[in-house]
């Protein structure tokens, strides 16, 4: 039977929650291509969450271990995967951080294309097809995938984790020899919010509209009132210094796709729509009736974000609480 | 310091794009070519790596048609020394542009190779870190942050939530990251100047790779939207929207 390996990510010694979304992809392609699904998770020992990946669709979870494992090690992880990749058909990554940086180093070693960012595959004529936004979101790419294995990374918030129940059996792999020619020292924490824009299910944005930093104030109770959201920006308040360039979504800064994307006080220039236009519903809050962000928006309150953004807190906290 | 930047021509981010009739491709008519925003990082941190240094050279690769040499004189007019185009249409697979770069790099005695992190064209995220791959060098990718000493760098790249501080020794392939510096602006002497800096042009050796494009399509629309209201008393109906329409909430 074909092997599809999923590759898990960790964090501070514990399963990443996109991991889940790997796996939900992964899923998706075992039964058309009547495949397995291995899940590997480097790391430094035990792995909090890796005996769970079961219930998230792995028939096998290989550990790899070792001592310099813990925090991400471009080079080890790499010929970790290539070498647990070689007989698989298709090979999963996530378009994360870690995942960007890992996925064309695997893809190299293997002498195989990889398509990157894909927010769709599928199974045609027993091959994998994969969809791609390009062009900053304005045009979508279709790719089939010629070689084996098939190499992608999915896009964060594209598949949804699904509980599809799995033996999820444990599985040593070791670990092959590697020179290791990059050296990750540290890993400082942002200052703020553990959610990252890329990843979260809600993303409430603003922009130069809010007149000043100390207003973002108003976005966080919004995201904090969600529960599952973080705070997101426009380039315009990034560049003025009153947010990291962590936060910032669009061309230059991050491509999301969240369920729920609330731009507040953000015009929609095109290179903020490169950012979010491929969010799940989008909801725009702007003085300025014409502002181009509504065409893209699902829903739009034309109106003063400082009146609607503390009663729209007050609403999602009321619902939350009823529920 | 030998410094070599390896710079792509892509549409201008505000260009309409059309799909061409082939439908695998743009219709590139009426299309503003730029410099890829993010090798304007590569081109500048080379620029400021060589004045740090004093003495190198500072090279320009782009893997290209032929109107890619205005974007290669673009790069000499910043400062760069001379350039390279490898002519060609750069295939879906990101392998095979690494590999055609990576043949030319070889050999080049670079102590660094700079990149963009992504090209807003294709959005790939990785002909960099495959160069190094195929060249044997350490890689780090989306360099916001980077200091250099004695034959070695640490470099600072954000993840979700935090930044990795990483460090490796020299020759290394970095690819670069908004925040790294600000690129600067041909001055109109540097544009007199690009025009003498020798510019090789030669045919790339591309293979066809292993990603084959079914094509290229619109997105589909969004179905089109709805103003709610006005002000704050449009938010009751916004959250019954959001709970009951879109069922995101
Ligand atoms: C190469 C390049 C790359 C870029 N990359 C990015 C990127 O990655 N991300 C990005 O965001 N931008 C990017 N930009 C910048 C982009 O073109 C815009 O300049 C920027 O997005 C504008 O930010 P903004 O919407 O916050 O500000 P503005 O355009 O100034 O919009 C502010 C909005 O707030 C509204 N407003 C004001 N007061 C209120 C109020 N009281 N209540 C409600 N609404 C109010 C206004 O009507 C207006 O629509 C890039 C530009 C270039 C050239
Ligand atoms: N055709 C090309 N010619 C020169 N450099 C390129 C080319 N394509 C990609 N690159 C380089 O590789 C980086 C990443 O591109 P990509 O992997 O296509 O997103 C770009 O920022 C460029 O530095």
């Amino acid at each position: 039977m074909p092997t599809i390996l999923a590759v898990m990510e960790q964090r501070d010694g514990g399963v990443r929650k996109v991991s889940h979304e790997v796996l939900a992809a992964a899923r998706g392609l075992a039964e058309p291509l009547s495949a397995s699904v291995d899940a590997i998770v480097c790391g430094a020992g035990a792995v909090a969450g890796s005996d769970g990946l079961g219930r998230f669709g792995a028939d096998r979870v290989l550990t790899a271990s070792y001592p310099d494992f813990g925090l991400y090690n471009p080079d080890g992880y790499a010929a970790t995967i290539a070498e647990a990749a070689r007989d698989a058909a298709v090979l999963v990554f996530a378009a994360t951080a870690t995942g960007r940086d890992l996925a064309p180093r695997v893809a190299a070693r293997l002498g195989l294309g990889l398509a990157s960012d894909v927010t769709e595959l599928a199974v045609e004529g027993g091959k994998v097809t994969a969809t791609r936004p390009v062009y900053a979101g304005k045009a979508l790419l279709r790719v089939r995938l010629e070689g084996s294995p098939a190499i992608v990374s999915v896009r964060p918030n594209t598949v949804q984790p699904v509980e599809a129940p799995r033996p999820g059996t444990g599985v040593t792999f070791a670990v092959p020899a590697f020179s290791q020619r990059v050296t990750v020292q540290a890993v400082k924490a942002a200052p703020t919010a553990a959610l990252d824009v890329a990843e979260a299910p809600i993303v409430v944005s603003g922009g130069r509209g809010l007149k000043d930093p100390k207003h973002f104030v108003l976005l966080e109770e919004l995201a904090a009132a969600f529960g599952n959201a973080a705070v997101g920006a426009s380039r315009a308040v990034v560049d003025a210094g009153w947010r990291d360039h962590g936060a910032q979504v669009g061309q230059t800064g991050k491509t999301v796709s969240p369920s729920l994307y609330v731009a507040v006080g953000i015009s929609g220039a095109i290179q903020h729509l490169a950012g979010m236009r491929t969010a799940k519903t989008i909801v725009a809050i702007n003085r300025d009736k014409d502002a181009p962000i509504f065409k893209v928006a699902d829903y739009g309150i034309v109106g003063d974000l400082f009146e609607i953004v503390p009663r729209l807190t007050a609403e999602v906290r009321r619902l939350r609480g009823d529920a | 310091m030998r410094i070599a930047v390896c710079l792509k021509r892509v549409p201008d981010t505000t260009t309409k794009i059309v799909i061409g009739s082939d439908g695998k491709s743009i219709d590139e008519s009426g299309v503003k070519f730029v410099p890829n925003p993010y090798d304007e990082f590569a081109l500048e941190e080379a620029l400021k790596q060589k004045e740090a240094a004093g003495t190198g050279e500072a090279v320009v690769y782009c893997l290209g048609g032929d109107p890619a040499q205005e974007t290669i004189r673009t790069a000499l007019a910043m400062g760069l020394d001379r350039g390279v185009l490898l002519q060609g249409a750069p295939p879906a697979d990101g392998l095979e542009v690494a590999r055609a770069l990576a043949a030319e790099l070889q050999g080049g005695n670079y102590d660094l190779i700079l990149f963009g992190k992504l090209a807003v064209d294709d959005y790939n995220h990785q002909v960099g870190v495959m160069v190094a791959e195929l060249l044997g060098l350490p890689c780090v990718t989306s360099v916001a942050h980077l200091t250099i000493a004695n034959g070695a760098l640490e470099a600072e790249r954000e993840i979700e939530g935090g930044l990795e501080v990483v460090t490796c020794s020299l020759p290394a392939v970095l690819t670069c990251d908004k925040g790294l510096n600000t690129p600067r602006l041909p001055s109109l002497k540097g544009i007199m100047a690009a025009k003498k800096k020798p510019l090789e042009a030669k045919p790339a050796s591309l293979g066809s790779g292993t990603l084959s494009v079914l094509g290229l399509l619109s997105p589909p629309e969004r179905k089109p939207g709805q103003i709610v209201g006005e002000g704050p008393d449009a938010v009751p109906v916004l959250v019954r929207l959001l709970r009951e329409e879109a069922k995101v909430i």
